[in-house]
């Protein structure tokens, strides 16, 4: 007689929201990546559209400029089918004093199914959460966590590298600027460390204190010694908005240590991946022909990105829904 | 779990089931346009065992795609737990073209009907017949099979477990009356 290994138990998504990667589990990290997998193909059709949240609404709250991630968000929505309201803030009741859980608690009387939140303060979104019964879900809030992110970059390299049989803890990543000010490296880093991969955070004193070496990171501020042994450079922008000081002392000598040029990119190994959140500051941090070159996987972030955000929008409201009917 | 189709039976039901496909006269008009979709997975599997009995020698090889249909189901989100999906892979469009739809077991008729609303996002096909391995009836859609491997009845509230290679270490379909508690043995 032959008898099957039990079957693996189904994997089961329970979370309403997605407040930040420190959160998740290896499995739901990877859960969000398979779903984000599966979605891919749909904005690849000539109808690129799925009903799987139909008759659901989805509302964009950005309290900070953004073009790339309220446009990836909104489009995520649409192709999964869901209605989007995009909540401006400068035409908003907010510029009249009212609270942000004020703002959230009326929006989710209009009957919204998600809130997608982004926040110059930290905590922002998981404040929203504790007051709505809907998802939640962090499109950035301050220097804490920028979830999705952090998402569409694990997406991008396991893309990358899984073909090549290599799975994250084979793999060492550089993230190299402003770690001190970056939501990005922190989700990065969340991220990769509950995968397995061991990460440096590069930059100068200023903007990349050793104190991070704490969150299980290594900390370098020489870009050249680590460049020869990373398998991918995670490049951030220089947030000039965020900037309470100078942090260094000229744009020139930022570039000339640590900003990513063809020179630089020969030290580096010849399969190595260059990512970059954007919006780039080209000639600071990058140089166009490493941003428009071979090694970078820039414009497949941006690609990755629409997959992830329709799985997270597909996996938060779906649970949240789920947990509506039980109780 | 009780046997109720044998290795060797399920090959039988293989083949039936090519044979009816072939002998469809509106298949047969145009077989070189022929697409073949099943739903995963083990409609998928279906599809590639039958459409290599179908493969006619020499021709340029069959269309075969797999369709997940979580996305277009009636009952996902807020109805079930929140799995993760396994993706579509459909390299080629529908357009005009015969297609027939597999699915292991036809029983509700929803899974039908959301495969139904995936496949015309991928054009609009001449026609399309569906092809089952088990027909176990209990319909709530008005749905029906054109090509059935083999019609059983069943009590509401077994289930139906179709194992096909090569995902499966063998071929198999049986009966589990009590669906919850989970154990699984096949292949005796």
């Amino acid at each position: 007689m032959n008898t099957l290994p039990p079957a693996p138990e189904r994997f089961i998504w329970n979370r309403s929201h997605l407040l930040g990667l420190e959160d998740l589990s290896a499995a739901e990290i990877l859960a969000v990546l398979d779903t984000a997998g599966a979605l891919r193909e749909v904005s690849t059709r000539s109808i690129k559209k799925v009903p799987a949240l139909r008759g659901k609404v989805v509302v964009n709250l950005f309290f900070e400029d953004s073009t790339r991630t309220r446009s990836s968000f909104r489009l995520a929505a649409q192709r999964m089918s869901a209605d989007v309201l995009d909540f401006s803030v400068s035409t908003s009741s907010v510029s009249k004093g009212e609270t942000l859980a004020d703002t959230a608690l009326n929006l989710e009387a209009l009957g919204v199914d998600a809130i997608v939140i982004r926040h110059r303060s930290s905590g922002a979104p998981h404040a929203v959460a504790r007051v709505v019964r809907c998802s939640v879900i962090n499109a950035g809030d301050g220097g804490h966590e920028h979830p999705t992110q952090g998402l569409l970059d694990l997406f991008t390299i396991r893309q990358t590298f899984a073909p090549r049989g290599k799975k994250f803890s084979d793999l060492h990543v550089a993230i190299v600027g402003d770690i001190a000010h970056s939501r990005v490296a922190r989700s990065n880093l969340w991220g990769l460390t509950r995968l397995g991969a061991k990460v440096t955070l590069v930059g100068p004193t200023t903007l990349c204190p050793d104190q991070f070496a704490g969150l299980g990171a290594e900390v370098s501020h020489c870009l050249d010694d680590v460049l020869p042994r990373v398998d991918v450079v995670n490049m951030l922008r220089v947030q000039f908005e965020r900037l309470a000081s100078a942090a260094f002392p000229s744009i020139r000598e930022y570039s000339r240590y640590f900003g990513l040029d063809e020179a630089r990119l020969k030290r580096c190994r010849p399969d190595v991946l260059v990512l970059h959140p954007g919006p780039m500051n080209r000639g600071l941090e990058i140089t166009s022909a490493v941003a428009d070159g071979p090694r970078s996987g820039i414009l497949r972030q941006v690609n990755n990105g629409l997959a992830v955000r329709m799985a997270v929008l597909y996996l938060c409201i779906g649970a949240n829904s789920f947990a509506a009917k039980e109780f | 779990m009780e046997t109720l189709v044998t290795a060797a039976q399920v090959e039988g039901l293989i083949s039936d089931l090519t044979r009816q496909i072939l002998a469809d006269p509106d298949i047969a008009a145009d077989p070189g346009r022929l697409a073949l979709v099943g739903i995963r997975r083990r409609g998928e599997i279906m599809a590639q065992r039958i459409g290599a009995r179908l493969q006619r020698p020499g021709a340029s090889p069959l269309d075969i795609g797999a369709l997940d249909i979580t996305m277009y189901r009636d009952d996902t989100v807020g109805i079930r737990p929140m799995t993760i999906p396994m993706g579509t892979v459909m390299n080629f469009r529908l357009d005009d073209r015969p297609v027939v739809l597999f699915d292991d077991v036809l029983h509700t008729g929803r899974s039908v009907r959301a495969a139904l609303d995936g496949l015309v996002d991928f054009g609009r096909p001449r026609f399309i017949r569906l092809a089952v391995l088990i027909d176990r009836g209990g319909r709530e859609y008005p749905i029906r099979a054109d090509f059935v491997g083999r019609n059983l009845s069943v009590p509401p509230a077994a289930r139906i477990r179709v194992y096909l290679k090569p995902t499966d270490p063998c071929d198999e379909i049986g009966l589990d009356r009590d669906p919850a508690a989970g154990a699984e043995e096949v292949c005796r």
